[in-house]
């Protein structure tokens, strides 16, 4: 009990002791980031409506045009540099997951094209695509059951 | 030989026929040869891959390098060195392994995170002293490409770091202790014990070794009856700027202050205005190379008579932390003094 209390004291010094980025500027940057990742998505979006296309085809279009943007930005390192700068508002939009799922293939590539890229790959986005579908699969299970107890 | 008067306190030796740190090399990568230091090292990398196909590979040639170029320096061939003493932070030691290889040298892997290059000095000095061979060699590295792939992300990951993490260095020290003579003596080495305070933050690697530099310190300068003031510099391997203000505040605890004579290789390989190293420098490579480039060649000038060399190292693997252990901290300390 006394080391733990210990611990726990030495923990909270750290804490006081280490500094931290500082937060509101943080969530501006991140603001300003995501804030233009959407906006270049709503222009995608918007050009490809003013040529004719359907809501559903358009959204596929922003979608893989976006991912293939972040793709070649990681290729490039510049991504990360990105991602330095705005945080959260690099990683939340979907060119933050097309960058999770791009670094590791380069990164491990070397480690051969089964065991290095085939097994890797997903190590950072595949607890994202796991609990994703799982929480989708309870919801669905949710709105089942709401449904046929005619309640929706 | 009787070596019973050699055992010093509860943790220390102090040699009586001190051996000779006799010659040294340190290669860095191309960001460190950007740094404070840069000029200092014998070599430096254009790209941090050193000719090689992966990251792996080129920690390995680095090693290698450092040792071809230590024993060159003192006109000694790999034949006549007894042991080998090597580590690094890679799974198995396998850059170590590697790298030595083609020397062929009888050797030792360790393992001591980033101390690993105060546990290969101490091991090679203890061996020459003990008169079981008359070169040892200790060499240690580390690299960014390998370190960051194996205990956080691929490199184009975009994530944003703490403030508190450090940046691991890419560079490899070689280091040639013997009984011939040179202007570097390793007169004594205080042996540390793995200090836990319970921390479980791996991004912040300064306050998770603080405590065992302090204990390591503190046990050195009791054991040999010594002042802080009695050492030039008492130089810590890569506490980082975090990690300092905590030693400070725990060794003032202790009773002594080392703020006027203590300087970190992990503030000073690095320019942390310029360079985005937020905390400093890591890694085995950070302590031995800022120790061959920097602080011997003052030994060897007699600029600095006697120094306390602490490198610190954080013991974790990805599956401890993973598995929620706290992230214990190991230093050893060598007494290095001008002669």
């Amino acid at each position: 009990m006394d080391k733990q209390k210990q611990q726990q004291a030495y923990e909270n010094y750290v804490k006081q002791k280490t500094p931290v980025h500082n937060l509101p500027l943080n969530m501006a940057k991140a603001f300003v980031t995501g804030g233009a990742v959407c906006l270049l998505g709503q222009c995608i979006l918007n050009f490809c409506k003013s040529q004719g296309l359907d809501k559903d085809i358009s959204g596929g279009w922003t979608s893989i045009l976006l991912i293939l943007l972040s793709v070649l930005l990681t290729g490039f390192n510049i991504y990360p540099g990105i991602a330095k700068w705005g945080g959260a508002g690099a990683l939340v939009p979907i060119t933050g997951f097309a960058n999770s799922v791009a670094s590791p293939a380069i990164e491990y590539q070397k480690e051969g094209q089964v065991m290095g890229i085939g097994c890797k790959i997903f190590t950072i986005a595949g607890p994202v695509i796991l609990y994703g579908i799982f929480t989708s699969w309870v919801l669905g299970l949710g709105y089942w059951i709401l449904k046929i107890s005619n309640i929706l | 030989m009787n070596h019973q008067n050699c055992i010093k306190g509860a943790q220390s030796i102090e040699f009586e026929e001190a051996p000779y740190l006799i010659s040294s090399a340190a290669v860095a990568g191309k960001k460190e040869g950007e740094g404070p230091l840069g000029k200092m090292f014998d070599m430096v990398g254009e790209d941090d891959l050193f000719g090689a196909d992966t990251w792996e590979e080129a920690e390995s040639t680095m090693q290698k390098e450092a040792c071809l170029l230590a024993l060159g320096k003192a006109h000694i061939s790999q034949t006549q060195v007894r042991y080998l003493f090597g580590g690094d932070l890679l799974r198995q030691g396998i850059a170590t392994s590697i790298g030595v290889e083609e020397l062929e040298i009888p050797m030792f892997g360790l393992y001591g995170a980033c101390s690993t290059s105060g546990e290969a000095l101490a091991l090679a000095s203890m061996n020459v002293a003990a008169g079981y061979g008359e070169y040892m060699l200790a060499v240690t590295s580390s690299h960014f490409g390998s370190a960051e792939k194996e205990f956080r992300f691929p490199l184009s990951y975009a994530n944003q770091r703490p403030l508190s993490a450090h940046w691991t260095v890419t560079g490899s020290g070689a280091f040639l202790v013997g009984t011939r003579r040179s202007h570097v003596r390793i007169t004594g080495v205080t042996i540390g014990k793995i200090v836990d305070y319970g921390l479980k933050d791996s991004q912040n690697m300064g306050a998770c070794m603080a405590p065992a530099a302090c204990d390591t310190i503190i046990r050195n300068l009791e054991d040999f009856g010594r002042a802080p003031e009695d050492y030039n510099r008492i130089v810590t391997g890569d506490l980082g700027y975090v990690g300092q203000s905590i030693l400070f505040d725990l060794v003032i605890g202790k009773g002594y202050d080392i703020k006027k004579n203590h300087m970190d290789c992990g503030m000073t390989i690095f320019d942390q205005e310029t360079q985005d190293t937020h905390a400093g420098g890591s890694g085995c490579g950070c302590a031995a190379t800022t120790l061959s480039a920097y602080i011997l060649p003052k030994i060897e000038r007699g600029e600095w008579k006697r120094v306390l060399f602490v490198p610190t190292g954080a013991l974790m693997s990805t599956v401890s932390f993973n598995e929620g252990a706290s992230v214990p901290g190991i230093a050893h300390a060598i007494v290095l003094e001008h002669c």
